[in-house]
């Protein structure tokens, strides 16, 4: 159990984590989502003793980290991938590491195989790529099979079998009963890692509640609505009739309309009077990720000035020239976002499972909330093989973890 | 408590796994060898055209530990990269979560390096002296004779001071950059200007380095040096551990 009270760091003038107070509990896989530059990583540095807060203080199992008897053994923490020192191996690295928690020598290589870097270890670091440092950060990490994880951005740089592989992992060590706090700019990712989110935004607390609550209380529904590609002005003509019914339209990457704020058969109804055919009428719940662009926007809205404000009275329906503006902080996604779109539209790597595929799904715009329910069940289908539990029999996938993209880890981290 | 034990251990894995360990000793022995050896080899050829004041006071044991003042250069990367590495790579982050005591932390890391080092500069000094006496031929000193097992005995004593103190220094600077930037120059250039120049000599002869050489030479080289040659070591001692409370302090009070 991780616990903040009153968490407070300012480096001068500037505050970058404000009064934060939360628990992360055993058992679950937590989710600690913010943008860039939002606190996450200082408030990690804090919980691990390494930044002295500035007010309040951060516990795990009751105590400050500094004072934990064989901290190393209870508390693990993947914080930056890329701190190790490029001219050491894999394999020395954890040594060192392994060595100064007074673990045994052995682990150092149970711990390679699981993160699968077991080829490489005897390779300098300094040639590995994002995704290999990450899992080298992972298996340093887990090198003490401690209870409490805390993991920084652990998916950055990871392919998308390497994300499904972390995801796999995260629910595996929460099942075992373990504390697992994950942070993670990417809403998306969290929405099927986690099961509860604490959300901060310019390190204040914007939101601490399961991620089914989450979705309840910010998705919103909406209608997806396409004229004939082949006539713009069909499109011109529906835009201009759902307007006048008090409708709020944002184009789609791929020529749709995103209208929110009137029934379909409204929709239907006036686009038949105003003689416009339609390729497309279908209903869609607002992603997680617009409910977190517009969360950690009021943030950055907060305390600025009064230009941004209007930004925020237009972001909620979306119009069509500010609805992706304003939002203060990078693309989730990893490209820039397009106006008004969703990040459904986008290339996305986590398409097999995501939630927010672009292709309609009445009823499934949103991860189910039960989505972490099989987890904290038992055994995590297509999990590795791992070194803190008899692996668990085969049981059928669920239907948001295609069974195609799980089978290569099993070899990779045997 | 961590165990002192482990992280002596740990300590010892992260310095013989990386290269620059190897090349930076490998070049002090080196250079103090072989520059030793050369000066040891002209000063033989020169000593006849000597004005005899110079041959009187001619100093055959710190001759041959004339190539110490760049092989210390190396001593200094050393010691420098030893600690910097674990800033400039973030590895510190780590190593602190792993061990929550900073004190126990940075003293077994030093420990380790400076007992490398030790043996090292030991086994160096021993080497340059017996190669620079072989090249002075009739000119040479024996280990026998008075003051010189201290000088050369001092000689490793010296290069590890030398070390030790970087180290601390670049715990209070955490750069590499900057901790070299700032040790190089001065060692290389500013402290012998000092120490040369008629008018600072009298506070360039309290440097670490000018004092601490005291501790390698039979012969003072001048003769109103207000230290003998354990002042001088110890003036160079105080200095190192000046350096070492402000970067334990640093450490202790810093955000890792």
């Amino acid at each position: 159990m991780i616990e903040a009270v009153g968490l407070t760091k300012r480096y001068g003038a500037k505050t970058a984590v404000h009064n934060l107070s939360f628990q992360v509990r055993p058992g679950t896989v937590t989710g600690f989502l913010g943008p860039n530059g939002s606190g996450k990583s200082t408030t990690m540095r804090m919980i691990l003793g390494l930044d002295t807060p500035t007010s309040g203080h951060a516990t795990i199992g009751g105590r400050p980290f500094r004072q934990l008897p064989n901290a190393p053994r209870q508390v693990g923490a993947l914080l930056d991938a890329k701190a190790v020192h490029g001219g050491r191996s894999a394999r020395a690295h954890l040594l060192s590491l392994a060595q100064l928690s007074g673990i045994p020598a052995r682990r150092v290589d149970e711990v390679l195989g699981v993160v699968g870097l077991q080829e490489v270890a005897g390779r300098r670091s300094k040639g590995f790529s994002l995704g290999m440092g990450q899992r080298l950060g992972i298996a340093a990490a887990l090198l003490g099979d401690p209870q409490v994880l805390l993991f920084d951005e652990p998916v950055n740089g990871l392919d998308p079998e390497g994300i499904l592989w972390v995801r796999n992992l995260m629910k595996q060590l929460a099942a075992e009963g373990r504390t697992v706090f994950v942070s993670s700019h990417l809403m998306s990712e969290m929405a099927l890692t986690a099961e509860h989110l604490i959300v901060i935004g310019r390190g204040q607390l914007m939101a601490d509640m399961p991620v089914k609550d989450f979705i309840s209380a910010n998705s919103a529904d909406f209608a997806r609505v396409r004229t004939p590609d082949t006539e713009p002005e069909q499109r011109e003509k529906l835009t201009a009739a759902l307007g006048a019914a008090g409708a709020q339209i944002a184009p789609e990457q791929d020529g749709a309309l995103r209208v929110s704020g009137l029934p379909l058969p409204r929709i239907s109804d006036l686009a038949h009077e105003a003689g416009v055919r339609l390729w497309e009428l279908s209903p869609h719940q607002a992603s997680l990720e617009e409910a977190y662009m517009r969360l950690t926007q009021g943030a950055v809205d907060y305390r600025s000035t009064s230009d941004a404000r209007a930004g925020l009275q237009q972001a909620p329906g979306g119009h069509p020239q500010q609805f992706a503006a304003p939002h203060g902080f990078p693309p989730a996604q990893g490209g820039p976002v397009p106006q008004g779109a969703m990040p459904g539209a986008q290339p996305n790597p986590y398409a097999p499972q995501g939630p927010y595929a672009p292709q309609p799904a009445p009823g499934q715009g949103y991860p189910p909330p039960a989505q972490g329910a099989p987890v904290a069940q038992g055994p995590v289908p297509g999990a590795q093989p791992n070194p803190y539990a008899p692996q668990p029999p085969a049981a059928p996938m669920p239907p948001s973890a295609p069974a195609d993209l799980s089978a290569p880890h099993h070899e990779e981290a045997r | 408590m961590a165990a002192v034990g482990q992280v002596l251990r740990s300590e010892w894995t992260k310095i013989r796994s990386v290269r620059s360990t190897v090349w930076t000793l490998g070049i002090a022995v080196v250079v103090t060898v072989g520059l030793g050896m050369l000066i040891c080899a002209l000063a033989a050829n020169d000593f006849r055209t000597m004005p005899a004041r110079d041959r009187l006071t001619f100093d055959a044991t710190n001759v041959s530990f004339a190539g110490m003042g760049l092989g210390q250069l190396a001593m200094i990367v050393f010691g420098v990269l030893v600690v910097s590495n674990e800033y400039s790579t973030g590895m510190i982050r780590s190593s602190l979560a792993a061990v929550p005591q900073r004190g126990t932390f940075l003293f077994c890391k030093l420990a380790v390096a400076t007992a490398l080092v030790f043996l090292v500069g030991l086994a160096t000094s021993f080497v340059a002296f017996f190669a620079g006496q072989a090249m002075l031929g009739d000119h040479r000193a024996y280990l026998g004779d008075p003051g010189v097992l201290r000088a050369v005995f001092g000689g490793g004593l010296y290069m590890t001071m030398i070390a030790l103190f970087s180290m601390a220094v670049a715990t209070m600077l955490r750069s590499p950059m900057l901790s070299l930037g700032i040790l190089m120059p001065f060692f290389f250039l500013v402290s012998n200007i000092l120490g040369n120049v008629s008018a600072t000599r009298k506070i360039g002869r309290y440097l670490p380095d000018q004092a601490g050489q005291r501790v390698m030479q039979v012969i003072p080289r001048a003769a109103d040096v207000p230290y003998g040659p354990w002042g001088g070591f110890g003036i160079m001692a105080a200095w190192t551990a000046a350096a070492l409370v402000c970067g334990y302090v640093l450490l202790k009070r810093r955000d890792a």
